[in-house]
């Protein structure tokens, strides 16, 4: 019984495991890693962003300083948009 | 099945060693199939783990004692909910458990970055099933579950008693599964290190494990402290222990790393310093593992002590060195992108907190390890204790939540002054009021100043996320109309991250001040009473009523009835006793064994808002010694005799002979311990009157819901609207200053 436990187990896992090897291979895109970089910097900055204007509204930044600041957010965060255009990034 | 177990430990080497360089070739290669197929190694080893970890599982649940693990850990007395958690309490379970836990969340993270850091996750692969690979050996080969006897015991030896108590069967797993989610974003910085890719993406696939990491290890360490108040009989619920602190530092740790991300996420800044705390947090979990096993530190937790310690310290030497070494190799990449643009800002307050989470864990590291250093250098093993770690870590603590409560209410960037009076005025109004009305209404604070400033900084902080809620029900408000408790709801789903932090300093506040409470005005009293006997405690007259004692087949209690008064007006009633548990030794007699095992506590206690009465009874069984030698010499020649006539019957007849003996045994037990209540003597009792204590399990209760908070994922739905509100893309490239992309007037 045991040995039949573990003959299942080993071909279950060998199967599992090896599936990737028995297909075709796929080419991977070069840009993939930039363009998870970049998805995740332009969360950041809109995450950013939601907090100044949170920051602004509950009374921590004034009037002036918001608007500097949300301009910088903004073109920073045009900045990785155009970044992720020009690699084809979602 | 333990044949089974065993080939799937080895099963599971293999499945470690494969992936390992599955993953690296595939990495190196650039060939994607066989990266593939070594994250399906990841998903294999936990589906092997899982089944090795039921097979040992259900041989505790039937009490197999062939296995050798469950003879020395469990008992066919041992309640089934006890036997369940009865596999960790043992070497062997616990390295199984660590290397399960540590399959599970691999493959959770595996799956979830299937498609994203494709770059960097090959090599977290190889980084994590190294982990397994190091702990799946030591099951393996040094310390395996699977091992078994030939000639199985009738009886187990049981569990520890200390640990039958329900913490205790959460606590373990709390801690192995925030030490085992700790090495995930190990990992995953050692892949960014050695691809070079340090931007945010490693960060933001993590994140929530290094939160999750730190919630499951808080729970644990709560759980940990609540045990030490409730069983070990000494009154308080933090020791700084080696054990302890083992768990508190990587703790520590996260909790600087969780928010210095934020400002590498939003500035660039701090990547050095990200990634050497989650390197730290790391190598700390290991070392927490490692204390808690190796048995290298005096620990009231070491139940595990054994001959493992030289595969640990060459584990932590090796991250240890590779730490270091990727970092230096790396520190070109590792430069920050922007710069503080000025000293008040929420960025320059994180950073201030950062220090004193690290100036914590490095007194904690110093002090928890100058007994091995102390020996090393002089020979000599130098015991620390409590007072050794107040100095440095009440002041540290009293800055960091004094920053627990600017955080909060101070915008990143920068701010203006007349900003910071605005969201400053209530607050201080609040702490300043707090000192005062403290202070004229006297009860000792005056006299304790690290306290005072405790309760200060702790109605600071309170308050500070307090107005922060309002202003932002507020904010919310102004564009919605919604009813306040709506909006309060849809504020803080909206808004988890900020919100579950602010609910978690305010936990932390109110933990503190528990803390400092009951650590400063803490009244205790070593008394020995008889019964009928009184004394005062803190003005509660606490009298000891009678005794109590009970004889069972688990174990043999003696405890006592205390009635708590005060002025007069009856409070409670407490019941404590100390039960003592059955000993396999033959050595200490036919009676005396029964009296002379592993002994634990049932503190008496009436738990409160405001204080806690505790009591624990600490019985002299001496004058009951004279008893059980007679009974041990009875008993002893009886059983010879017995054993003589048993041995010329058939074996089924044999042990029914001995039956009458044992059922006079047990008779002669239970006369014994009734003596205690029939001729009571004076005997010890601790008492203690703690104020606040209750607010450390609220504290800790708060903390946990506002890491839930924040943990929880935002709904895909959600996720998928707030990035389209936010900035629409532009058409045209842009200038600077920007023209703001499609404004954001969302609700907060």
């Amino acid at each position: 019984m045991d040995v039949v436990v573990v003959l299942v187990v080993v071909a279950a896992v060998t199967v599992f495991v090896s599936a990737p090897l028995r297909r075709v291979r796929t080419a991977e895109g070069g840009a993939a890693s930039e363009i998870a970089e970049l998805e995740a910097a332009r969360e950041a900055k809109y995450r950013e962003i939601r907090d100044a204007e949170l920051d602004h509204r509950t009374g921590k930044l004034s009037d002036e300083d918001y608007e500097a600041i949300d301009g910088t957010l903004r073109g920073e965060a045009i900045e990785i948009l155009h970044r992720l255009d020009s690699i084809g990034g979602r | 099945m333990a044949p089974v177990g065993r080939t799937l430990l080895i099963l599971g080497l293999l499945l470690a060693a494969y992936g390992i360089g599955a993953s690296l070739y595939g990495a190196r290669s650039g060939r994607r199939e066989w990266v593939d197929s070594g994250r399906r190694s990841v998903y294999a080893l936990a589906a092997v783990m899982t089944i090795a970890w039921a097979i040992l599982e259900a041989a505790f649940w039937r009490s197999d004692f062939s296995f050798n693990v469950v003879a020395q850990h469990s008992s066919t007395t041992t309640p089934t909910f006890y036997k369940l958690a009865a596999p960790w309490s043992s070497q062997e379970g616990s390295l199984l458990l660590w290397v399960w836990l540590l399959s599970l969340w691999s493959s959770l993270i595996l799956f979830l970055t299937r498609k994203r850091v494709r770059d960097i996750a090959p090599y977290a692969t190889a980084v994590l099933l190294t982990f397994a690979a190091f702990f799946t050996s030591l099951a393996a080969f040094l310390a395996n579950p699977f091992t078994t006897t030939a000639s199985p015991p009738p009886e187990g030896a049981g569990l520890d008693p200390l640990l039958l108590h329900p913490s205790m069967m959460i606590h373990p797993p709390m801690l192995y599964s925030g030490y085992t989610l700790l090495t995930i974003p190990f990992a995953f910085a050692v892949g960014a290190l050695i691809t070079g890719k340090l931007g945010t993406a490693w960060i933001s696939v993590t994140r929530r494990f290094a939160l999750a990491a730190w919630l499951f290890l808080g729970i644990g360490i709560v759980l940990g402290a609540r045990w030490s108040y409730t069983e070990l009989g000494w009154g308080g619920y933090w020791a700084w222990d080696p054990v302890e602190n083992a768990a508190l530092m990587p703790w520590l740790c996260t909790t600087a790393f969780i928010h210095s991300i934020m400002i590498q996420e939003k500035r660039g800044m701090l990547k050095v310093w990200n990634v050497s705390l989650i390197l730290s947090a790391g190598t700390l979990a290991i070392l927490g593992t490692f204390l808690v096993r190796s048995g290298i530190l005096d620990s009231i937790h070491a139940f595990g002590a054994s001959t493992l310690g030289i595969p640990f310290v060459v584990l932590l030497a090796v991250m240890l060195a590779t730490s270091v070494g990727l970092v230096l190799w790396r520190r070109d990449r590792l430069r920050s992108e922007a710069q503080l643009d000025s000293l008040l800002s929420r960025e320059a307050v994180f950073l201030i907190q950062n220090l004193v989470l690290v100036a914590m864990v490095l007194v904690i590291f110093w002090v928890t390890f100058f007994p091995l250093i102390s020996e090393a250098v002089t020979g000599t093993k130098v015991s620390v204790g409590p007072p050794a770690f107040r100095p440095f870590i009440v002041p540290l603590a009293l800055v960091l939540v004094a920053l627990a409560g600017i955080g909060p209410i101070i915008a990143w960037r920068r701010v203006t002054a007349s900003n910071l009076r605005r969201n400053f005025a209530l607050p201080v109004l609040a702490a300043f009021t707090t000192c005062v009305v403290l202070v004229v209404a006297g009860g000792g604070t005056e006299t304790r100043p690290f306290a005072l400033a405790m309760f200060t900084l702790g109605a600071f902080v309170l308050t500070t996320v307090a107005q922060e809620l309002w202003r932002g029900v507020g904010a919310r408000r102004a564009m919605t109309r919604e009813a306040p408790p709506v909006a309060f709801g849809r504020l803080i789903r909206r808004n988890r991250r900020r919100y579950g932090g602010y609910i978690v300093h305010a936990g932390l506040a109110v933990l503190l001040i528990g803390v400092a409470a009951s650590s400063s005005f803490q009244h205790s009293r070593d008394v020995v009473l008889a019964p009928g006997q009184k004394v005062s405690v803190d003005g509660y007259r606490i009298s000891y009523v009678r005794p109590i004692a009970s004889a069972t087949a688990q174990k043999l209690s003696f405890g006592a009835v205390l009635d708590v008064s005060k002025g007069g007006r009856h409070v409670t009633t407490l019941r404590t006793t100390r039960g003592f548990y059955p000993s396999q030794d033959p050595t200490l007699g036919q009676i005396g064994r029964f009296f002379n095992g592993n002994a634990d506590s049932d503190v008496g206690l009436k738990a409160g808002l405001t204080k806690d009465i505790w009591t624990v009874i600490n019985p002299n069984l001496g004058p009951l010694q004279g008893l059980i030698n007679q009974g041990d010499k009875v008993f002893q020649a009886a059983l010879v005799k017995a054993m003589r006539t048993a041995a010329t019957l058939p074996p089924a007849q044999a042990r029914a002979s001995l039956n009458p003996l044992w059922a006079l045994r047990d008779q002669a037990i239970s006369g014994i311990t009734a003596r205690f209540v029939s001729h009571p003597w004076p005997v010890n009792f601790l008492l203690i009157v703690d104020p606040l204590v209750t607010w450390i399990w609220l504290g800790a209760i708060i903390i946990a819901g506002g890491g839930l908070i924040a943990l929880w994922p935002i709904p895909a739905l959600a996720r998928r609207r707030r990035t389209a509100r936010v900035p629409a893309r532009p058409a045209a490239p842009p200038v600077a200053p920007a023209p703001a992309p499609a404004p954001v007037r969302e609700p907060v």
